[in-house]
């Protein structure tokens, strides 16, 4: 016997699904940790949180998520024009590839917190789109969501 | 004062994460490849797989997918407008490309002052030129400007926003990312080698470097600063670490003291004695490959050659020989590929699969030339080399590049006392990946253990992610075991793309489960009904004898391979399947031992036909909500 083991199959083979489950992905935790608190680590906040001016996006992102005001967000002028400021000062830092961006969108998020009401709602899409399925798979499952 | 529409909290939180969705393009760079399914398909106009480096399935926020309608609604205060502009950002990677343009003619001077293998005698040899702004001590200190420096100075600041950072390296360039320097950025010859800039998968354009030089604080700034920052002092090396002491000598004479420690020193390229020990005029045309300074060099090389040969049949050498094949069909250049292994990629495929690559591998243009030792090398024609085989052929080449391996640069250990381990080198580490306290290891020196899969050191890309951020975490006091299983991509060829995870060694054994291709032609194919469960076996090198066909009509077009030790599952690799990685790290994290490898192999979906069936459930439940 060889140490080598090649095996051919046909689609006919595989037309059944596999017999193995194997466990659900662990949840990763999204914007916001179970706790209510924001995740920094957050693959999706990318480089702002840890950039030159990471601290300043901390305490605006801070300032807006936690703001009781009404409409919310509007006690945080101060805090927005520190940020502001900051990124001006690094110009390739922060103003980098806008049309990237056009195109990058996140529809998850967006129809997500258009509907912002409903916390669970927002939890389970922020898994759904961790969840280790392939993209056009979760694209589905977000719009799934959103037409709930 | 300031008006707010009731949506502008959606807004604003679209906004902030559009803005990062820009910065998360950084990220995804250095992160995973997940090959969408379409670029198999895709790859005739571009020789190169438009591979990239992709995202992680894990991290779908950065997804670039359709953009949503509510984008183009007004933010509705002028104020906000403002704000949001600021950070939402504007210009196409000026910032980058300024940067690299300077990088050009730093390295332009270089190469006119100083012999093209010798960089170090140029005039700019370190930044900043003295040390007397480097700060004597700091909170955390990363050896070695790398992909795991990188990944771990990002998990130190997302864990500490204001820690200060200094990031020691001995070349003269910021972070930047290796893979592409072997693949795409071969590519596209005005992007790639004009501006070290390459097109990710889904056709963006981006530097090799990870951040823009702004991103990085002036030396001088790092200590005064209230909110942190990452520096990095360039063209410096450490000579001397003093575990106990927690500090470090420079090769200035410059200390530096630090709380916590990172070793990613990273390897070097590894070189044959062959070329060692021939005459200097050869040596000129001997390069090896690893740093952006290795690619400008080649790069010049490349440009006025006709022939390279290339020694070697790992990744970078295969890759390397692809992708110069594949300029070379536009650009006039031969590629020869040598090594005296049967096949490519031999120390990691089996031994049928490594000679069908080969096969694949010449299939664009490149002559591989397996079963081939040099034993001898001369200098041709006065400026040329050549290579005297061991069957006494011979190959005439304009410059040689040698790819065959690295070995970690472990220097530092005899000096500090850091032990070594004997077999696979590098820094011994726990699963924290702590060698000592406070100083940590991360990417290629650590030979660290894996609670899984037990003592390893892996030189991939994304091991250096996944280690450098799992060291980050730990110097901020995390406590984390190695638990997330790194992986690894290649691309060779037009027909060739695989992924993999865990313990990949063809000295393994392997079970290939692979898709059978409908064609009539195929009749003496092995075909093994997946019902009866009857393995085929072959000793590897009998098995074209065996089955009286060529290599071309035995497609190993696309399948899953396991790799076995004690009848369990250690490796998984998945050959043209893709986006299929996260289900492979589940099965090697898996306590079970799976009887039937072809049930285990289902769960890949190699015919994409559930893959098809979930997405029409999906579709039904959509129709059933609306």
């Amino acid at each position: 016997m060889g140490k080598d083991k090649i095996i051919f199959v046909t689609k006919e083979d595989h037309a059944e699904k596999s017999k193995i489950e194997l466990p659900p992905s662990e949840p990763q935790p999204g914007l916001l940790l179970p706790s209510g608190e924001i995740n920094w680590n957050c693959p999706c906040l990318g480089g702002m949180a840890t950039g030159p001016c990471g601290v300043e996006f901390r305490d605006a992102f801070s300032c807006f998520h936690y703001s009781e005001a009404e409409p919310k967000g509007t006690d945080c002028y101060d805090a927005f024009k520190t940020m502001q400021e900051c990124m001006a000062q690094y110009p390739t830092v922060y103003n980098q590839n806008l049309d990237e961006d056009k195109e990058s969108g996140m529809p998850g998020m967006d129809l997500n917190l258009d509907d912002n009401d409903e916390d669970e709602e927002e939890n389970e899409n922020v898994h759904a789109e961790y969840a280790d399925v392939d993209q056009d798979e979760t694209k589905s499952k977000q719009v799934a969501v959103a037409n709930k | 004062m300031i008006q707010l529409a009731a949506n502008v909290q959606a807004t604003l939180y679209r906004n902030f994460l559009r803005t990062s969705s820009n910065k998360s393009f950084a990220i995804n760079a250095y992160s995973i490849i997940n090959r969408h399914k379409s670029t198999t398909n895709n790859r005739k106009q571009n020789n190169i797989q438009q591979t990239a480096l992709k995202l992680d399935p894990s991290k779908k926020l950065e997804c670039p997918q359709q953009t949503s309608s509510s984008t183009s609604t007004p933010p509705p205060s002028n104020n906000y407008k403002m704000i949001i502009a600021a950070a939402g950002g504007a210009i196409i990677g000026f910032g980058s490309f300024l940067y690299y343009q300077n990088q050009q003619d730093k390295d332009t001077k270089v190469s006119q002052s100083s012999s093209s293998t010798e960089f170090k005698k140029s005039i700019i040899t370190r930044i900043p030129e003295d040390s007397k702004n480097i700060p004597k001590h700091v909170p955390y200190l990363l050896i070695g400007g790398g992909t795991a420096s990188f990944a771990a100075f990002r998990a130190i600041k997302s864990n500490d926003a204001r820690a200060k950072v200094l990031v020691i390296s001995d070349e003269l360039a910021m972070p930047y990312m290796r893979p592409p320097l072997s693949k795409e950025i071969w590519s596209d010859t005005d992007l790639g080698l004009e501006k070290a800039r390459f097109k990710q998968w889904n056709g963006a354009e981006r530097s090799i470097f990870y951040e823009p030089e702004d991103f990085y604080m002036p030396i001088e700034k790092l200590e005064e600063s209230k909110n942190g920052g990452v520096s990095v002092i360039q063209g410096y090396t450490v000579t001397k670490l003093n575990v106990n002491e927690q500090k470090v000598l420079l090769d200035d004479g410059t200390e530096i003291t630090y709380d916590k420690c990172l070793l990613a020193t990273g390897s070097s390229p590894k070189t044959l004695r062959i070329f060692d020990s021939a005459s200097p005029k050869i040596k000129e045309k001997i390069f090896t490959y690893k740093s952006v300074k290795d690619f400008e060099l080649v790069k010049k090389q490349v440009e006025k050659s006709k022939n390279v040969a290339i020694v070697g049949n790992g990744f970078l050498g295969s890759e390397l020989a692809c992708a110069l094949s594949h300029y070379g069909t536009l650009n006039d250049l031969k590629v020869v590929q040598l090594f005296p292994e049967s096949g490519n990629m031999a120390k990691v495929l089996p031994k049928y699969l490594s000679e069908w690559a080969t096969e694949r591998i010449r299939d664009v243009g490149v002559n591989v030339l397996p079963n081939s030792q040099i034993v001898n090398v001369e200098l041709f024609n006065g400026n040329q080399i050549k290579l005297i085989l061991n069957n006494g052929n011979s190959i005439i080449a304009d410059f040689v590049i040698q790819a065959i391996g690295s070995q970690p640069n472990t220097n530092l250990a005899e000096k500090a006392a850091l032990e070594i381990d004997q077999k696979l080198g590098g820094f011994l580490v726990n699963a924290e990946l702590e060698a000592r306290s406070n100083l940590y290891v991360a990417g290629d020196v650590a030979c660290f253990y894996d609670p899984h899969l037990g003592r390893r050191r892996v030189e991939h890309h994304d091991h250096a992610v996944v280690s450098g951020r799992l060291a980050g975490e730990n110097m901020v006091g995390l406590r984390k075991p190695y638990k997330h299983q790194s992986m690894f991509w290649s691309d060779l060829g037009t027909a060739i793309g695989y992924e993999a995870i865990g313990l990949i060694d063809s000295s393994l054994e392997t079970v290939g489960i692979f898709a059978q291709t409908n064609s009539n032609d195929n009749k003496n194919e092995i075909k093994i009904d997946g019902e009866n469960k009857e393995a085929h076996s072959v000793e590897s090198g009998n098995f074209k004898k065996e089955n009286g066909t060529d290599n071309k009509s035995e497609s190993y077009n696309k399948g899953i391979l396991f790799y076995m030790k004690n009848d369990r599952i250690v490796g998984i690799l998945l050959w043209n399947v893709f986006n299929r990685i996260s289900i492979a790290r589940k099965i090697l994290s898996s306590e079970e031992k799976f009887d039937d490898l072809n049930e285990v192999a289902k769960l890949f979906d190699i015919f994409e036909q559930h893959h098809q069936q979930d997405k029409e459930d999906l579709e039904k439940e959509k129709g059933q909500l609306k």
